[in-house]
């Protein structure tokens, strides 16, 4: 059942709030011993805001078309007095004193959010496998990646503790688990949501988007989250609402195929799909051409240099002096800042902190983040010259499908690859949504990626909404094996 | 032995006179218990975002203004990463790349011009409190994110006498700019040195220290000489001065070095992402331009002419901001200028020395010392009444009338009669005044009812003389 199938059954009284949160809750308790999407679930306050949900319903006033539904939310969006761990050593303990704005809109619009979901420590990591509260794994195959870093969101919604959740994409974090578990995922423009309250992992690229059954669920939940704020300069929400852009219609929009995201190293069952997929959406009167994106070619290098940039900065502050993790005995401040931060952030992040303190220090900026900077711009120059032509671009979300738990933490080098058809997206500042088109040979989730303009998320909406109006894809369900 | 000069350059941080906060809507006021001037924004807690404080870039603006810099239109803030208990996010927000203002400076009385290379607006730290007893540090975060320019100039100075008035100089002209309240022991002015010496005649600059932790103009007098005569013992001894940051010690009068060049930190500056570029158009340029208020070379030169105050009294009030500005209200409020200059200099200046204030601490309002003074000049109150009226007042236990009349202090009222009889002749005496405030000259009829009060010697309330003036201006 997708978030807007639950909220029509609980609006026409056909169920109740606590029965559809009890629901969830036993699910959960069924399943995660087996996936580990959820890492948190709170009763007392969620059971308060589901009686409060029931009685809006029953005087026939919800707060929005979702008022009442339980969701689930990355742990590293803020949630008054909840802790917010970032899946780290680092924040175990810590419990945020403020809503993020946009936990702030979920709970303004009645939404239920008694889930925390696993996730990459801090985001970094594309397999959800460098969690301090351990791997999930993929309810297709639990011996698989749900992907990551997003993949307690995906892994919950597609194996049905929950009909939506949120997460966050810096490079490709909600759209690449999506994918890979096959939920409708949708990252938005960059400045559509708020990001005051995510814990910052890239400044210039984190946003958060939503997780649902369908595209229809991802416009509701964007419609709630987006949203000008003033304690985010770089927000200023979106110029139309999702929503009621979804007409089912994608007669005359142009979509193009970009040539470079289909060359090597691009799996053939995943190709073949999402060639399949374009031509359902000729068929549905599109027109689907092929066409030439520049700058992929840079985008990883850019991407990663610009990431862990940032990254190093944002999370200096983790000095173990005002809050989380601190190393016992320390003798000087120095040894104090050393030993909490090498205890209390994993490999991963540890790797990241590194390279961007090391592109930053002097005489290296030049040569790496200014260089970076500039392939940010030749991107974005790629990316608006093709939208001269086309309305949208269709490609793949990840170049194979899901891959098996503890191959990526190997070879980081070939995970950062594999993020190749996303992070563009982010250096662009760009809306993508990805969203299931079918199983490769062993029935493993392929995904396809709709990238719109920026600030079009209702038009990328439109498309994948119309898509599923047509197919049945995204009605795939896994069976997932109880530990 | 060779003779060397010094060339000296400041770093000033001057603390902006802002309500709030750069990045957050935090109070900046001075004080307050530990930790209680702060949010999630300016403690750095895990998700917090920071947003621009657009009264801050305005008095970077004037502040340029005042000084005579170019003002940068487009600007950037920039992230400065280094660890240290009193920044709570490890990095401090300030502008590197592209700094608000460049260009100006000041004159010296020499004639000499000292030049400015750049100003940039920052973020302020919080502050560390050391406890010997429990021998531990704790931090409070109420000064994180105070906002701050930093005045950069080129090395021009070349003895403490210069650098004492060149800051002195750059104190009043900011006062009066309006952008910084310059109370130096609450340390919203703030001064580090960069000294070297060279041979007489070199064009060349020789290595520099650098100077940090002096907390009065006094102590930065001190250090300028004390350094460049060791530098100078140094260099006349054959030696070489190591480019060292040294951190003065006031007890001691002396100076030791911090750290030397070799461990100089790298503050992996980038620009900062959280915050979009600000962009300073022309309308809003403009407004500052007009905002800017009268400059206190400018104002001296008003006072002598159009207030006819004496040298003297002129050299001391363009000192000190809110000197004139109390000034300026009498004078609005219908008090003549000399007199109004007078109680200033005298009485109110004294009240600050007795109770070891600035002039920045003035909280007294111009309404009262007006008011005293026309108690007093129009003979309803003795002249020692007036002081201890005026001193009730500025300590700010009562109101001046209150005051007063809790002790009897008023001789007797005029009646409506007498009232009516006075200003009939002020008004026939002063036909021209009349004129000009019939022809739209609102300054006028505060002459007049100055007039009028000094002709009633002071025992009638002005508020009822000045309802019946105009009562009878208008007729």
């Amino acid at each position: 059942m997708t978030a807007l199938e639950l909220a029509g059954r609980l609006h026409k009284r056909e169920m109740r709030v606590l029965d559809a949160l009890s629901e969830a809750q036993k699910k959960t308790q069924a399943l995660n011993p087996s996936v580990n999407a959820v890492t948190e679930w709170e009763e007392t306050e969620t059971l308060r805001a589901a009686e409060q949900a029931q009685k809006r319903i029953d005087e026939g006033k919800p707060l929005s078309p979702l008022d009442g539904v339980p969701i689930g939310v990355k742990d590293l969006i803020c949630i008054k007095d909840r802790r917010t761990s970032c899946a780290s050593r680092m924040l175990a303990d810590y419990v945020s004193p403020y809503d993020a704005t946009a936990a702030a809109h979920l709970k303004a619009a009645g939404l239920l959010l008694p889930a925390r979901c696993n996730m990459d420590e801090f985001a970094m990591g594309s397999t959800t496998e460098t969690s301090v509260y351990g791997p999930t794994r993929n309810p297709w195959d639990l011996t698989r990646s749900p992907g990551g870093s997003s993949g307690g969101s995906a892994a919950a919604v597609a194996a049905g503790m929950l009909p939506a959740a949120i997460g966050s994409d810096t490079g490709g974090s909600i759209r690449q688990p999506a994918a890979y578990c096959a939920v409708t995922g949708m990252k938005p423009s960059y400045g559509a949501v708020s990001r005051y309250g995510l814990v910052a992992y890239a400044s210039s690229l984190d946003q958060i988007g939503p997780f649902g059954g369908d595209a229809a669920d991802c416009a509701a939940l964007l419609d709630i989250l987006a949203g000008p704020d003033g304690r985010d300069a770089t927000c200023s929400g979106l110029p139309a609402p999702c929503f009621p852009a979804l007409s089912g219609d994608v007669r005359g929009i142009r979509i193009g195929l970009p040539r470079e995201y289909f060359g090597e190293g691009l799996d053939e069952e995943v190709r073949a799909r999402i060639l399949e997929a374009a031509d359902i959406f000729r068929e549905l009167g599109a027109d689907v051409e092929e066409c030439s994106l520049e700058g992929l070619d840079l985008a990883i290098p850019a991407y990663y240099v610009l990431a862990c940039a940032e990254a190093s900065s944002n999370l200096s502050r983790y000095d173990g002096l005002k809050y989380g993790y601190r190393a016992e005995d320390a003798e000087t401040p120095d040894s104090l800042y050393r030993r909490s931060r090498t205890e209390g952030f994993g490999r991963e992040v540890r790797r990241r902190i590194l390279l961007g303190s090391f592109v930053l220090s002097a005489g290296y900026y030049d040569a790496y983040y200014k260089k970076a900077k500039a392939a940010r711009a030749l991107i974005r120059r790629g990316f608006d010259a093709a939208f001269r032509t086309f309305d949208l671009l269709l490609c793949p979300v990840a170049p194979s499908t899901a891959p098996r738990l503890g191959e990526s933490l190997q070879d980081p080098l070939k995970m950062y690859l594999s993020d190749i058809y996303t992070v563009s997206v982010n250096l662009a500042g760009l809306p993508g949504l990805s969203l299931p088109c079918g199983l490769d040979g062993q029935d493993l989730p392929v995904g396809m990626q709709l990238i719109g303009p920026r600030f079009r998320d209702e038009l990328v909406l439109r498309a994948g909404d119309a898509f599923q109006k047509h197919t049945r894809f995204h009605l795939n369900k896994p069976e997932v094996k109880r530990a | 032995m060779t003779a060397y000069e010094a060339a000296i350059g400041l770093e000033v941080h001057i603390e902006l006179n802002t309500r709030t906060k750069i990045f957050c809507g935090c109070s900046t006021a001075f004080g307050g218990e530990p930790n209680t001037h702060c949010c999630p924004v300016c403690s750095g807690l895990p998700g917090a975002l920071p947003r621009l404080n657009r009264a801050v870039v305005e008095k970077a603006v004037l502040a340029g203004l005042a000084l005579g810099c170019d003002i940068r239109r487009h600007n950037v803030f920039d992230r400065k990463n280094y660890f240290y208990p009193d920044l709570p996010k490890a990095y401090q927000i300030s502008q590197l790349y592209l700094p608000i203002c460049e260009g100006g400076g000041l004159l010296l009385s020499s004639g000499r011009f000292v030049r400015i290379r750049e100003i940039h607006m920052e973020e302020d730290a919080g502050k560390l409190v050391h406890d010997p007893w429990t021998e531990s540090t704790l931090c409070d975060y109420n000064r994180c994110g105070v906002p701050l320019i930093e005045i950069v100039t080129q090395p021009d100075l070349k003895c403490a006498d210069e650098v004492t008035e060149f800051l002195q100089t750059l104190k009043t002209r900011l006062e009066f700019a309006g952008v910084t309240d310059g109370k130096m022991q609450e340390g919203s002015l703030r001064a580090d040195l960069n000294i070297s010496l060279r041979p007489v005649g070199s064009s060349t600059l020789g290595t520099r220290t650098e100077m940090k932790n002096m907390n009065s103009f006094k102590a930065i007098h001190k250090a300028v000489e004390v350094e460049t005569q060791r530098q100078a013992e140094i260099l006349n001894g054959g030696g070489r001065v190591l480019q060292e940051t040294r951190r003065w010690d006031g007890n001691k009068d002396a100076s030791f070095a911090m750290r030397s060049k070799e461990n100089a930190q790298d503050y992996r500056y980038f620009p900062e992402p959280d915050l979009p570029p600000v962009d300073i158009d022309d309308t809003w340029m403009q407004e500052l331009k007009d905002a800017l208020p009268e400059m206190p070379d400018v104002k001296r030169e008003r006072y002598l002419s159009e207030l006819r105050l004496p040298e003297r009294d002129v050299n001391i009030l363009c000192q000190s901001a809110p000197l004139c500005r109390l000034l300026e209200r009498c004078v609005d409020l219908g008090v003549q200028p000399r007199s109004a200059a007078n109680w200033l200099l005298s009485e109110v200046l004294k009240l600050l020395n007795e109770r070891g204030l600035e002039p920045a601490d003035l909280a007294l309002p111009a309404e009262s010392l007006c008011r005293v003074i026309q108690l007093v000049e129009g003979g309803k109150i003795g002249r020692a009444d007036g002081r201890n009226a005026l001193q009730a007042a500025f300590d700010g236990q009562t109101n001046v009338d209150e005051y007063v009349a809790r002790n009897g202090l008023l001789r007797e009222e005029a009646g409506e009669a007498d009232l009516e009889a006075a200003v009939r002749q002020v008004l026939a005496e002063n036909a021209d005044a009349v004129a000009s405030f019939r022809a739209g000259k609102q300054k006028s009829f505060g002459f007049l009812t100055g007039q009028c009060l000094k002709a009633l010697k002071g025992r009638a309330d002005p508020k009822r003389v000045s309802e019946l003036l105009r009562r009878m201006l208008e007729q």
